[in-house]
């Protein structure tokens, strides 16, 4: 057992440190309330991701071949660290580079491979991923929306929900149904589906926060060229399977910096704040609830560590990662509402810190949702890691 | 970066597993706590001739020179074990001696790690907590040397050692002074614990005399010794707690495995399969946060100190959090005298407590951040 970096790892994280200091644009500070400034801050993120593919830095977890640098998972970490310690911009890609990319390189044919996946490095092409829909949640292989061959076309109808980057995308990686005679999870396909197709419509999805951060998708008649089948026809679910492997690998770093900023800045907060005369700071209940804030964060961060050294080992994403999803989710409803009770009634108020903990609230109830529910992980640490029969 | 064990450290923790496998299996604990001396000196004699008394002490002083993961391995398999035996007092009394560096008493350190010693630290005093600064009890200077009178409060395993360290002033300064058992004036009272595996005693101290020589630390020298020293001791209760847990959580999923209800298999329902999902969670969780408090202690890392308290903290809740669980995954069996199950749950709510609980580890982890 050794924490340290290695002498390779260090001189990687400088490596990285120098190039992001001399190229990460400055902060971007325009409000985001008209779609002017929407789609100026879109052409902003997609810039920053020409900048990241010129520098060699999209992609780095792809193999050398496919255009990446093949780098190890700590190296990952190291680089998700540092973009955050950077305060760089949002990476627009991130479904693209973590979840179809590896999957097209996995399952694609060498012309996807070629056509697919520069574009997608390069930031030309933005990335969704159609999976979910109303009737097909944490039961996804129960998914309706079909697809029809009509000469060399697939025909697709259908709904999909759940859609992150689904309004800035313009390809999408999506599951159909082409034999729905077959058993749910044998007549499934992945498709490569340009979303400038005609028959396509995006509808953004508010959620209780007030934002629009996933959307609905609406397909009719939208016609998919049959070379676009990701995989075998009838073989989606596998491909599905993939491709969340990948999203549930997840490497906690980032996310563990985001709530960090989060519970540093509670802890600022709470010092100027003042209730019977002292600071809440020197209240024994507000220090047990920081504290406790604090530990269960350090507690996810060695987690993700420990998942971390073991993927670098094992080469694979493994169960494990449910164990991490549960406890983050679960972890941020609570430091959310421990930030709620530090603060008190003004907390919640959309008009105190920019609304910054009343966002923070509403948006956590979503954690233990999306990317699978926290009874799905249950499910799964119960079946894949401790061997116990299939309850479902 | 690697957090796993290393192959020496993995071949420890086979060893250690296999000698209190095969010496101790859980029949001969229940004998001891069925007899008046809990502690069995063969045993004591096995984890001597291992070397794991002091395993994280120099060579100089009859140690191993290992680190603190190396401690944590061997605590982990001891708890897992429910093992009765003063490991636990006397790590944290050696090392503390140890911290001391007063060269008077190296012989009494090297007996420590020869085995052919044991030894405890008197603590609190009858109305303080862990904290070390409440320390109240008096030396008192005589013509002859120094005299303690007073009265030591829930010492662990007093009766069972030859040795107390015991924490008093001398006027306004912390002193450790070095008391043995067997002198005049020194008695130990049980005091009933949960846990038979884990005695604690009152100690009441009437008129000891003690030469200069006894005195072990004074002073800021005492203070950072007994410091350093119970954060070890703490450290190694976290993994004892954990060697506990992952024995409730094996014993858990075996019984979900094989126990029918309802015609099937009661680990096929959701219901029982998240509470064990949820034990493997936290078992996990406290193994991470306990061996990055060992590691980061041992480096010296800038947040040693906290990633201790946080550990502990952690371990007490998440501890009786699993024992909890299985018990209630066991049903009836679990709550009888008969199962097993109860001697890990006494275990581990006595750790809960020993070293300060998690609310007194969050307000040591507040005094860092807030």
């Amino acid at each position: 057992m050794d924490l340290t970096l290695t002498a390779e790892e260090l001189s990687f994280r400088d490596t990285v440190r120098g190039w992001l200091r001399a190229n990460v644009p400055a902060q971007w500070t325009v409000s985001l309330k008209d779609d002017d400034s929407k789609r100026a801050h879109l052409e902003y993120l997609r810039s920053w991701q020409r900048t990241l593919f010129d520098g060699g830095w999209a992609g780095i977890s792809w193999p050398k071949e496919h255009g990446g640098r093949g780098v190890t998972i700590i190296q990952q970490s190291i680089f998700q660290e540092e973009l955050a310690l950077a305060g760089a911009p949002q990476q627009l890609g991130v479904i693209g580079e973590g979840l179809v990319g590896p999957t097209i390189i996995a399952v694609g044919k060498e012309a996807q491979k070629q056509k697919f996946l520069k574009p997608l490095l390069m930031g030309e092409h933005i990335w969704c991923q159609g999976f979910s829909e109303p009737n097909a949640g944490s039961d996804l292989a129960a998914l309706n929306t079909k697809a029809v061959l009509d000469g060399d076309h697939y025909v697709v109808n259908g709904q999909k929900i759940w859609t992150s980057f689904g309004h800035v995308a313009n390809w999408c990686l999506l599951v159909v149904r082409t034999d729905p005679t077959a058993p749910k999870h044998k007549g499934l396909t992945c498709l490569l589906v340009d979303m400038t197709s005609p028959g396509v419509a995006v509808r953004p999805l508010k959620m209780m926060t007030g934002d629009a951060e996933f959307n609905e998708m609406f397909f009719t008649d939208v016609r998919v060229p049959a070379s676009n089948v990701l995989g075998q026809v009838n073989e989606g679910w596998g491909v599905a399977l993939t491709a969340l492997g990948n999203e549930r690998a997840n490497l906690g770093t980032a996310l563990y910096l985001m709530f960090k900023r989060d519970c540093d800045a509670l802890i600022v907060l709470a010092a100027t704040i003042e209730r019977n005369g002292q600071p809440v700071t020197k209240d024994p209940l507000v220090r047990q609830k920081l504290a406790q804030a604090h530990l269960d964060l350090e507690v996810f961060r060695l987690n993700s560590l420990r998942t971390l050294s073991g993927m670098n080992n094992t080469h694979a994403p493994g169960p494990e990662g449910s164990i991490l999803k549960l406890y983050w989710s679960e972890m941020n409803q609570r430091n959310a509402q421990i930030a709620l009770e530090v603060l008190g009634l003004i907390g919640q108020s959309w008009d105190f810190d920019e609304g910054r903990w009343a966002f923070n609230y509403l948006r956590s109830r979503g954690n233990t949702i999306e990317a699978g529910t926290s009874e799905i992980q249950r499910n799964i640490i119960a079946q894949r890691v401790l061997g116990l029969p299939r309850s479902y | 970066m690697e957090f796993d064990l290393s192959k020496p450290q993995k071949l420890l923790r086979e060893t250690a597993r296999a000698t209190l496998t095969q010496n101790y299996p859980l029949e001969r604990v229940r004998e001891r706590m069925a007899s008046d001396a809990i502690h069995d000196e063969s045993l004591w004699q096995i984890i001597t001739d291992q070397g794991w008394v002091g395993l994280n002490l120099d060579e100089s002083c009859g140690g191993l020179g290992l680190g603190l993961v190396e401690l944590a391995v061997v605590a982990e398999e001891m708890g897992r074990a429910c093992l009765p035996c003063p490991f636990l007092a006397t790590t944290w009394a050696a090392t503390l001696l140890d911290q001391a560096a007063n060269s008077e008493h190296a012989s009494t350190l090297q007996s420590i790690t020869a085995g052919s010693l044991k030894a405890t630290v008197a603590l609190m005093d009858q109305n303080s907590d862990w904290d070390i600064e409440h320390v109240q009890t008096q030396l008192k200077p005589t013509p002859a040397g120094w005299q303690l009178t007073g009265r030591k409060t829930l010492v662990l395993d007093a009766a069972e050692v030859d040795i107390l360290l015991c924490v008093v002033r001398q006027g306004l300064e912390l002193a450790v002074v070095l008391v043995s058992t067997t002198s005049s004036g020194v008695h130990c009272t049980e005091t009933r614990s949960l846990d038979a595996t884990h005695k604690l005693f009152d100690v009441s101290f009437d008129a000891v005399s003690l030469s200069q020589k006894d005195i072990v630390a004074v002073g800021d020298q005492a203070r950072e010794a007994l410091e350093y020293a119970t954060r070890v001791a703490t450290l190694a209760t976290c993994a004892e707690m954990l060697g506990a847990m992952q024995w409730i959580r094996e014993a858990t999923l075996d019984y979900a495995k094989t126990r029918k209800q309802f015609d099937r298999t009661i680990g096929s329902y959701q219901a029982v399969q998240h509470q064990c999902a949820d034990m493997l969670l936290m078992t996990e969780s406290a193994r991470a946060a306990t061996y990055y408090a060992a590691w980061a202690l041992t480096v010296n890392a800038p947040d040693g100190n906290k990633a201790v308290a946080i550990a502990k903290a952690y371990c007490s809740d998440a501890g009786r959090e699993v024992a909890h669980r299985g018990v209630q995954v066991h049903g009836g069996i679990g709550f009888t005298w008969e199962h097993d199950l109860h001697l890990f749950l006494k275990r581990i709510k006595v750790c809960e407590f020993l070293f300060g609980n998690a609310t007194w580890q969050r307000e040591q982890i507040a005094k860092l951040i807030l």
